[in-house]
């Protein structure tokens, strides 16, 4: 909402300054986004006579003048070719900044002439475009006065946020209402006094509503006005429209656009011989008429929309825009004025489904004043016979205002007690009168508030504290920190985030990097994880490649990792902490870590070999992920059961029976190409989820720690074994030959060549045996792996390697 | 005693001429050993007579005892050389470099929520989750936002597919959902905060399809306005690390609060950057006001005896301020670049006591 400090002082007086309106219009709600203070910008130019202006000794285009400020006499080398001696014009001293060119200027010598200050054009100033030559101005210009003020540019134009439950600040009016409540003026008093009407109007009004749609116009007020002259506006209106940036057009439609921002009130002006027959009406169930508006645009209206209209059809749409075959021309002479009350939903809903905007609309669907029709009507009758002169009728009044009136209880205590400042009672009844509200006492603690039609978001008791309180300042409320509450014995935040941060935490400890992707992906990419339910395609996509809730967060990373790939940076490892989806039911929703690595897992070096990424990066991550969520790593079964979208020979599956923690590997070829990758992809998920909750009863106290000083033996094994058996399965077999002496079995050699035989090969092992008790003779180790050798061949078939 | 002196001089010339150790072990061998010349002199004296072998003996000891210390010290001297040739021979350059290893970084969202729950946890919230598809119900109805509301429209919220009973499920707009589900799951007081992803339909340069925010809740009998001011400049001042920051409350409002009001903090702009803290300029951070009694109805609640305030808090936005990152559409991109610049190392783990930010 935009309005100039000259245009609120019609309705406010107040002398305070412009930086302490803003601040009060903030303060009481009334949110200002810019003020453009002319007069401040150009407080620096002030008015100058030029002495003497004689040629520059050494440029021809260059006159030397003394100049008179004001405030003594300097001397200004100018270019410009109107500047000659005995003139008036305006005058910049050293360090003033330039608007129009941003230069701030210096004492300074222009070929040799020293020259200290400017005598400006228009554009300098940045007023206009014309830089023809310096200002010249009459000869009665008094010296040394600011420029602004002398040629009237000095009018500060605010732009104010109206929030949505403020529909009585859409109009200049209503702005300084508030601002009277808030003590920084005073209101005046507008003339709304009828105008008698001396004929009967020769148009009626009539209401063809149906049933269902009868509270679409409560009230519509008309007035025919005979005998108007239409021609360009007064200069008065002209120039406040355009401070607001609203072009004149004609005094009668001038008129429309001035009452709606001056008093908020929105109006239309048919051209009265443009209306066929002598009625007009009002319906809904204009489905398929075609309608030309003001805007040059033509609609096709549906059934659920308000339309005005005459014999030959719909001439307006009802609260959002007139027509164009109905409207006012130079040629108009007598006029029929609309004044009504529209309902917000349908007015709202008819804009959004035609996608039209105006300043009626956006006043209708935010709510007018039911009280200000027929006032609202003597406002616009005024302007237009100022302007137009004419003839006005008696009012054609159908219908008639809701009941607006309504008492709310309030208890001053509740000031203190809600909005935790004491307000004094006498102070509250002196704002709330300024508001327009009336009150009355109940008892000594209780008042009945009455609000004011303009008011209608005013409903409850609250309401009534914020009134009171954003006139006496929400700045004045003094602030009160919480309360501490009794001493915490356990986390702020349940276990499955906190298991989240652990994972992310340790894989950023790792080395992979965290990423936030939309929770959206396309359909076709969803497809190759698993494709999402029917349930799960948005009906409004922001694109067609988000149009899914994400059945895995994998494709969004794989697409991250293509993305750094395009821009140089191939070797990615990146991971996510955050939701995948399942279904839109309750339990459809899944806190999932999700990891992947691409291109080289170690880079070409001095070192060591460079290679790719491979399942046994992703299986770390994993593993460590799961680890650091405090999941029991060292149970976990280890299966070659991943989801089809990873490589089915190279990727495995973590879970604890029939609960699936996590799987891992190299992503599925078919699902790279499908992607469009052409590099190597290694990926990991984690259910967090799935994972165990901790048992209870086990505490913070961990299992006294055993060790044992005796020496430690170390005897390595290698056993030839079927060419498909899982290592795990050789591992779990050997450390089955002695749970208490065997404390690890690790796998340090795989060969599966010449010399192991076909569909074989030979898995080599490290034994550690830790005795508790005393030192292991020879015959107790050979005892062991003897056990040992024959618990492999046992459960795996395979044969010490001779 | 004149050849013992010349013997002496000569075994101590052949320690010195040996280059290493063997040939030192050669030359005492030689002198000192079994078969050595001065071991042969100190075989012959028993053939001296008392006196003389007395005189001669003694001599020979001393000699041998300073050709012991001889050998020593040139010994130590050739084992210190032969150090020094393998320290030389073992030398690398340093200024190669390490093994390839790269830095994982945590994502600034999860930092900045960190942060918060570290802040408003320390003031006794409780961490709520709550989920992104939502019903009308949570998300508008029970937060008095009525079905005409414009939010409610197809151009701001994302919906699902109609279902046989004609609902629409939807992805929540705004995290304040949660509120009425910690409300509907059991009695007051609360004091909560819920951070989360939300959604809404709309991309440009300063709004995302998806964005996070923080909710925050607290219901009691007695919390009022001056508790809201109080707990959110405490939050914005620890947030900030700025004791001296300026805040204002500014009337504003939401359809789920009421009195309405939203919060700004002091800035300056200075060539293009934003510095928060002293200076002539506002930002606005966030969103609160005392929940409208018709919410805590809707949620079951007692307007008559409970009451209090709830914010709403942008996470990105926060994280902006905060860290001068310029453009909000970034956070999403997983560009390895921005993640190493803008990222958290793992082990920053915000806390109160030892330090929000390192």
């Amino acid at each position: 909402m935009k309005f100039t400090l000259s245009w609120l002082r019609e309705y406010l007086e107040t002398n305070v300054s412009v930086d302490a309106l803003s601040e009060c219009m903030t303060a009481i709600g009334l949110e200002v986004e810019s003020v453009v203070d002319p007069a401040k910008i150009l407080a620096p130019f002030t008015i100058a006579y030029v002495i003497e202006a004689v040629q520059h000794p050494n440029a021809d285009k260059l006159r030397v003048c003394t100049v008179d400020t004001g405030d003594g006499t300097v001397q200004v080398v100018c270019g410009a070719p109107n500047a000659r001696t005995g003139m008036k014009g305006v005058f910049a001293t050293i360090g003033t900044t330039i608007p129009g060119t941003g230069v701030k200027l210096k004492s300074t010598k222009i070929r040799g002439v020293a020259s200290n200050g400017m005598l400006c054009s228009e554009r300098e100033m940045g007023i206009s475009e014309d830089h023809e030559g310096i200002i010249d101005l009459p000869e009665d210009a008094p010296v040394g006065e600011p420029f602004a003020s002398y040629i009237g540019i000095d009018d500060p134009l605010f732009d104010i946020a109206i929030t949505p439950n403020r529909a009585d600040c859409l109009g200049v009016y209503g702005i300084a209402r508030d601002l009277a409540a808030a003590s920084v003026g005073t209101l005046k008093e507008l003339d709304l006094s009828p105008i008698p009407g001396t004929f009967k109007s020769p148009l009626d009004v009539r209401f063809d509503f149906k049933p269902h749609s009868a509270d679409a116009c409560p009230l519509f007020v008309g007035r025919y006005i005979k005998g108007v002259k239409n021609g360009p506006s007064p200069k008065w209106m002209q120039d406040r429209l355009l401070s607001v940036g609203l072009r004149p057009i004609s005094a009668l439609v001038d008129m429309t656009n001035f009452l709606t921002i001056d008093l908020n009130r929105p109006v239309h002006v048919f051209d009265a011989d443009k209306i066929e027959g002598n009625h007009l009406w009002l319906k809904t169930g204009c489905a398929g008429a075609k309608f030309l508006a003001l805007n040059g645009k033509e609609y096709v209206l549906d059934g659920e929309m308000t339309t005005i209209g005459d014999a030959n059809g719909v001439l307006s749409l009802a609260g959002v825009m007139g027509g164009e075959s109905s409207g006012c021309t130079e040629e108009t002479v007598n006029v029929f004025i609309e004044i009504a009350l529209f309902d917000p939903v349908r007015t709202a809903a008819t804009g959004r489904k035609l996608n039209l905007d105006s300043d009626a609309r956006h006043r209708f669907e935010r709510g007018v004043d039911p009280a200000f029709a027929k006032p609202g009507i003597e406002a616009a009758t005024r302007l237009v016979q100022e302007m137009c002169g004419g003839e006005a009728s008696e009012l054609v009044v159908t219908g008639q205002a809701p009941d607006w009136k309504r008492e709310i209880a309030f208890r001053p205590s509740r000031l203190l007690s809600l909005g935790g400042v004491d307000i004094g009672e006498l102070d509250c009844k002196t704002i709330l009168t300024k508001l327009g509200f009336n009150s009355h006492e109940i008892t000594s603690d209780h008042l009945t508030v009455l609000p004011p039609s303009w008011r209608g978001d005013i409903v409850g008791e609250p309401d009534i504290v914020e009134e009171l309180l954003r006139i006496h300042g929400f700045d004045n409320i003094p602030a009160v920190s919480l309360p501490p509450v009794a001493i915490r014995t356990n986390s702020a935040i349940e276990l499955a985030p906190r298991r989240m941060s652990w994972a992310r935490r340790a894989l950023a400890a790792r080395g992979m990097s965290e990423a936030v992707t939309w929770s959206f992906m396309s359909a076709a990419h969803a497809s190759h994880f698993g494709g999402v339910a029917d349930s799960l395609i948005l009906a409004n996509p922001i694109s067609s490649d988000l149009d899914v809730m994400r059945p895995s967060i994998l494709p969004n990373l794989a697409l991250a990792c293509l993305r750094n790939t395009d821009r140089g940076y191939p070797n990615v490892a990146l991971f996510e902490a955050g939701p995948q989806y399942s279904s839109d039911g309750a339990d459809g929703q899944h806190r999932i870590v999700a990891g992947m690595r691409a291109g080289q897992a170690v880079g070409r070096n001095l070192y060591s070999a460079a290679r790719n990424v491979d399942a046994f990066d992703v299986k770390a991550d994993a593993l460590a992920a799961l680890k650091a969520t405090g999941a029991p790593v060292t149970s976990l079964q280890i299966k070659s059961e991943a989801a089809v979208w990873y490589h089915p020979g190279r990727s495995g599956t973590l879970s604890l029976g029939p609960n699936l923690l996590g799987q891992f590997g190299e992503l599925h070829p078919g699902v790279l190409t499908a992607l469009n990758i052409d590099f190597p992809l290694a990926a990991f998920e984690i259910f967090i989820d799935a994972i165990p909750l901790p048992k209870k009863k086990a505490g913070h106290t961990r299992p006294a720690m055993k060790t044992s000083d005796f020496p430690v033996v170390e005897r390595d094994f290698a056993f030839i074994v079927d060419a498909d058996l899982p290592a795990e399965k050789l591992v779990r077999s050997a450390q089955g030959a002695d749970k208490t002496l065997i404390t690890n079995v690790s796998v340090f050699d795989l060969y599966d060549g010449e010399g192991v035989g076909d569909d074989k090969k030979s898995l080599a092992i490290a034994v550690r045996l830790e005795p508790r008790d005393r030192t292991l003779t020879d015959a107790e180790i050979d005892a062991v792996a003897q056990k040992l050798v024959d618990n492999v061949k046992k459960v795996t078939g395979g044969e010490l390697r001779g | 005693m004149h050849n013992l002196d010349a013997l002496k001089s000569e075994i101590l010339a052949s320690f010195e001429a040996a280059v290493d150790i063997p040939a030192l072990e050669a030359a005492r061998v030689a002198a000192l050993g079994k078969k050595g010349r001065l071991t042969a002199l100190m075989k012959g004296l028993g053939e001296l007579g008392p006196e003389e072998r007395k005189a001669t003996g003694q001599a020979l000891n001393r000699i041998k005892g300073e050709l012991t210390d001889a050998l020593d010290a040139r010994r130590n001297a050739l084992a210190g050389s032969v150090l020094d040739a393998r320290l030389t021979s073992e030398m690398i350059d340093v200024t190669l470099p390490i093994r390839p290893e790269t830095e994982g970084r945590v994502h600034p969202i999860s930092q900045v929520l960190d942060e918060m729950a570290a802040i408003f946890g320390d003031m006794g919230f409780t961490v709520i989750e709550g989920p992104d598809i939502e019903d009308d119900f949570h998300n508008f109805t029970a937060l008095n936002i009525p079905p005409e509301h414009p939010a409610r429209q197809m151009h701001d919220t994302f919906y699902f597919p109609e279902r046989e009973d004609g609902s629409r499920l939807l992805l929540r707009t705004h995290t304040s959902p949660v509120q009425i589900r910690t409300m509907k799951a059991g009695g007051p007081p609360y004091r909560i905060v819920a951070p989360g992803r939300t959604y809404r339909c709309d991309y440009d340069i300063t709004h995302t399809p998806m964005f996070h925010q923080i909710e925050g809740l607290v219901v009691d009998e007695h919390t009022h306005m001056g508790h809201l001011k109080g707990c959110l400049i405490d939050f914005a001042k620890t947030f900030f690390e700025l004791p001296d920051l300026p805040v204002r409350f500014r009337p504003s409002y939401f359809p789920f609060t009421e009195p309405s009001a939203e919060m700004d903090i002091g800035c300056e702009r200075k060539d293009g950057v934003l510095f928060i803290g002293k200076g002539a300029d506002w930002m606005e951070i966030l969103g609160c006001g005392m929940v409208n009694p018709r919410v805590l109805e809707m949620a079951g609640v007692d307007p008559k005896r409970y009451q209090g305030f709830a914010f709403g808090l942008g996470v990105e936005r926060s994280a902006m301020l905060k860290y001068g990152i310029p453009d909000l559409r970034t956070f999403y991109d997983a560009d390895a670049r921005w993640l190493s610049h803008y990222g958290f190392s793992a082990g920053d783990v915000p806390s109160l006591v030892g330090g929000l930010t390192q």
